[in-house]
């Protein structure tokens, strides 16, 4: 696939870097000319020096024949304007970074005015990712499909667990729980498993489920789902904010140590459930008095990766809470990897894996409708989101009555805010956005799920 | 140093070699030959060598600048080496010095020879000394990158060490679709002027060979008087695609994306086609007493310009003979020599105007100290780097030139001689003047001087400095 991306900064290194591993022909748009061949020299891409928004740079990076064009300089108005004219010159789908949390509040009716395909904020990203994991610890992995109203959880089953030699049919059924088990991965091996599945330990599973629904499965499978009841942020930056926003409207009190006084009654403002102190947090006595010892979860996003991951060392050493950590230089992850941390969040990895996963499902799908995409088990198997836009051949039949192929899975319906873990009898309809689980990689459209 | 990575790629290379010699000998067969045999020696020990060398492949696919270059040199110097087995083998050419001088000759698309007498030899091994040409004009790790599923980025170092001109891009972002275009235009190209040279009545092995000394700029020829013999038509068609593959191969994808506007405005395009009519038009005028008719005087003055400008080297004429004034005319085209990114040798047609106008730039500033000036090309500030390496590009090219002048001239010919041997050898165009004339050959230099020459002709094939970079301490420090 041809992709455009403006701004070699730290996100627009990520993403090349994976891009270009993917097989995708990437040319890269920045105003320093260094960076521009450093870019080239490193990667299999084409520079070329210039303004993104500039229409004579856009033409010479191939503007007319790309499919993607991916906005990510510093500048979120530059952004703006680089995907409209990308927009104007060539037939492409465009990605913006918008980072001012004004315009980020806007981020829907932007990108439907506009006609901009993704509309993507770092600092948000990060912050939705650590707010999963606070919610449930000890997933490994958590993704989410419309608009983070359905989720999909990877969790390893625990010996002596309930679920160990329980059919898949039995979770709903002796359990009632409302989830579905989509994907399992035992050894090298993955199923899609049917109705007389049998878990086994170690295995590990993936489920679709709404996130509140999942938590009741957890409870009674005993797993603690842990959902930390508090936490204290360090660091009263975007991330904060944002992480603050959402943890506060589930209930989860928030504590944010921050040494600006300003920034701090910007915050209150802003906040008005959040404890603010105003402190430096590096300050032991100040950590000690905030409740360090009693917390059930810290997270570290000050701008200062050293500060970081050295808070979070102590926490860890001193408490039981879960840490969460912000660095932003992951270059040194063998470093990294060997210190005693629990998740580490890198919100340029973020945005870029989003990023990376919206032009997954665009290559999947070259002018189909597939939404969103992940990699359940790298190359194994993947779930898909799709929207129906027309009546067809799936539409409005019940699912017993569609002729399905092997190894493949309706897993969710999403009508109108409201999730339905299909059985047989439901049916899909226009409007509708289906999540097809699958391990025949290439899916294009729903109706492909049809065999013959 | 990746040492395991270096030992790979040039596995490879000989097995594309080898892979390149089967055509020879095809031919052999066709002509029923000897030489076959040699061939087919040769082929079994390149085979079996590079087989050995790639057996293991290497875990560390990472190029750095230093690789780049070394890289690079290594396998021009294997690639020549090797190319001399059927020469030596087949007892054409025994001596093996006359043989590496031949192979280096034609890899780097020089065309200059030892041969006395041409058309005594094999039809098979003429057929190769061409195409060794063809191979080396675009550049064989070029080659290699198109079809090889190399490592990742970073093998942008080898097209910069091996691709000629001050500032090379990639026509498209991804290496290997970058080296497939130009392979496709450089075949495609290739192919018709084999078709034009078979309309206007040459034979199919005339026109093969001649094509592909053409293609490379190279100039070796099957004849004894090069092109002299043929027909005008068959000349004039040479002279075309001379000049056309001297143009830098960019210009050519420009043309097939429909960017016209950006071809014309090309500023080395503009330069490259004005210094040729102009030194074509002077010296038509200074050679017009020869040939009593104006237009066999442009004919005649057109090609040699065409040849020697663009390092390929054909002769239709001993311009040996002709007056002092249009010799002159040829030395300096051949040091101008043709666009960056062709085919053909030189300084390139970019340098001189990068230097031109920063020579400008500085007259300026030395009157107005206080004024601020920057040098552009097509349009776009060119980068203090770009002109700081052509800057060292010239250093370096003065001095290689005078020492090999230097060491050339132990062997006591006059200055002329010794002075345009170096030139036809580091532009890579194949004939100079006096000794080394179109109608004589490099024979009678001595063992050293020979030496000199190989030097010179793969030091000017990939612009020096990954030539010069192995003899720099530095590179070969831990």
């Amino acid at each position: 696939m041809r992709i455009i991306i403006a701004g070699c900064g730290k996100v627009g290194q990520a993403l090349t870097e994976q891009l270009t591993k993917e097989e995708n022909e990437i040319t890269v748009i920045d105003l320093k000319s260094k960076i521009v061949s450093e870019m080239s020299n490193r990667h299999d891409v084409m520079g070329v020096v210039g303004n993104g928004a500039s229409h004579l740079a856009q033409a010479e990076a191939g503007i007319e024949k790309a499919d993607l064009f991916i906005a990510v300089t510093g500048s979120d108005e530059l952004n703006l304007l680089c995907c409209l004219l990308a927009k104007k010159a060539g037939d492409c789908q465009t990605i913006a970074r918008i980072r001012n949390p004004e315009y980020s509040a806007e981020a829907n009716f932007i990108k439907e005015e506009l006609g901009l395909a993704m509309v993507i904020n770092p600092e948000y990203a990060a912050a939705m990712e650590i707010a999963r994991v606070l919610r449930f610890p000890s997933a490994i992995k958590i993704d989410t499909f419309a608009k983070g109203r359905i989720e999909l959880l990877k969790f390893r089953v625990q010996e002596d667990s309930v679920l160990g030699n329980l059919t898949v049919m039995d979770i709903s059924q002796r359990l009632h729980c409302d989830i579905l088990v989509c994907a399992v991965e035992r050894g090298d091996e993955v199923f899609i498993p049917r109705g007389d599945f049998i878990l086994r330990e170690k295995d590990i599973v993936a489920i679709i489920a709404e996130p509140k629904k999942a938590s009741d499965f957890f409870k009674k499978i005993g797993v603690v789902t842990n959902q930390v009841k508090d936490t204290i942020i360090v660091g009263g930056g975007n991330i904060a904010y944002y992480l603050s926003h959402t943890l506060l409207s589930t209930g989860i009190k928030v504590k944010i140590i921050d040494k600006s006084m300003e920034r701090c009654e910007r915050l209150l403002e802003l906040l008005p459930k959040a404890d603010v102190i105003c402190a430096n947090a590096s300050d032991k006595g100040v950590l000690e008095e905030e409740g360090m010892y009693q917390t059930q979860s810290f997270v570290a996003v000050t701008n200062m990766d050293e500060e970081n991951i050295l808070l979070s060392m102590l926490v860890k050493k001193t408490s039981d809470a879960k840490v969460v950590t912000k660095i932003n230089r992951v270059d040194f992850n063998e470093v990294i990897g060997g210190l005693d941390l629990d998740t580490i969040i890198c919100p340029k990895n973020v945005t870029a894996e989003y990023i990376v996963g919206f032009v997954r499902a665009m290559k999947n799908s070259m002018g189909s409708n597939v939404e969103t995409l992940y990699r359940i088990i790298e190359n194994k198997a993947e779930a898909l989101e799709f929207i129906i836009r027309k009546e067809s051949e799936v539409t409005g039949k019940p699912l017993v009555q569609l002729k399905i192929k092997k190894n493949i899975l309706v897993a969710c319906i999403y009508r109108q805010r409201q999730v339905i873990v299909p059985r047989g009898y439901d049916e899909m309809r226009v409007g509708d956005s289906v999540i097809i689980v699958t391990t025949n990689t290439g899916l294009k459209n729903i109706e492909d799920i049809l065999g013959k | 140093m990746n040492y395991k990575l270096m030992r790979y790629v040039i596995g490879w290379l000989i097995i594309f070699e080898s892979v390149f010699m089967f055509l020879s000998a095809l031919v052999a067969v066709i002509y029923r030959e000897k030489a076959v045999y040699s061939f087919l020696i040769s082929m079994g020990i390149g085979l079996l060598a590079g087989a050995l060398l790639i057996v293991r492949k290497p875990k560390n696919k990472s190029i750095h600048a230093k690789e780049g270059f070394v890289i690079v040199s290594i396998s021009w110097v294997v690639l020549s080496i090797y190319g001399a087995f059927p020469f030596v083998l087949s007892e054409n050419i025994p001596n093996v010095l006359n043989a590496v001088f031949e192979s280096v000759s034609g890899f780097t698309t020089t065309g200059a020879t030892i041969l006395n007498e041409i058309e005594t030899l094999e039809k098979s091994i003429l057929f190769w000394r061409s195409f060794t040409h063809w191979i080396g004009g675009m550049g064989v790790l070029v080659f290699i990158m198109a079809i090889l599923p190399l490592a990742g980025g970073s093998n942008i170092y080898l097209m910069k060490a091996e691709s000629t001109g001050p500032d090379i891009n990639k026509l498209v972002p991804r290496m290997k679709n970058t080296a497939l275009i130009l392979y496709g235009m450089y075949f495609g190209l290739t192919l018709v002027e084999i078709f034009l040279l078979l309309m206007a009545g040459m034979n199919l092995y005339d026109a093969l060979t001649t094509a592909f000394s053409t293609a490379g700029t190279g100039g070796f020829a099957v004849k004894n008087d090069s092109l002299a013999g043929y027909s005008p038509a068959i000349q004039n068609i040479v002279t075309i695609f001379m000049i056309l593959f001297g143009v830098n191969f960019n210009i050519y994808y420009m043309i097939l994306c429909k960017k016209l506007k950006n071809t014309i405005l090309n500023t080395e395009l503009k330069v490259y086609l004005g210094i040729l009519a102009a030194a074509t038009l002077a010296v038509a005028i200074n050679i017009y007493h020869i040939y009593e008719n104006f237009g066999t005087a442009i004919q005649q003055s057109v090609f040699q310009i065409a040849s020697i400008m663009s390092s390929t080297g054909f002769a239709t004429t001993d311009f040996n003979l002709w007056p002092e004034f249009s010799k002159m005319v040829l030395v300096v085209v051949m040091m101008i020599g043709a666009c960056a990114g062709s085919t053909g040798g030189g300084i390139k047609v970019s340098r001189i105007v990068i230097l031109g106008k920063s020579l400008i730039k500085e007259l300026e500033i030395s009157v107005h100290p206080r004024n601020i000036k920057k040098v552009k090309l097509n349009g776009r500030f060119i980068e203090h780097e770009v002109i700081r390496s052509v800057n060292a590009f010239m250093v370096a090219y003065i001095a290689v030139f005078a020492i090999s002048t230097l060491l050339i001239s132990l062997d006591n010919f006059d200055f002329t001689s010794s002075f345009t041997a170096v030139a036809a050898m580091i532009n890579n165009t194949g004939p100079g003047l006096e000794a080394v004339g179109p109608v004589e050959n490099f024979a009678k230099f001595s063992v050293l001087s020979k030496c000199v020459c190989i030097f010179d002709m793969l030091a000017g094939r990939l612009e020096l400095f990954p030539l010069l970079i192995l003899f720099a301490p530095t590179t070969w420090k831990k």
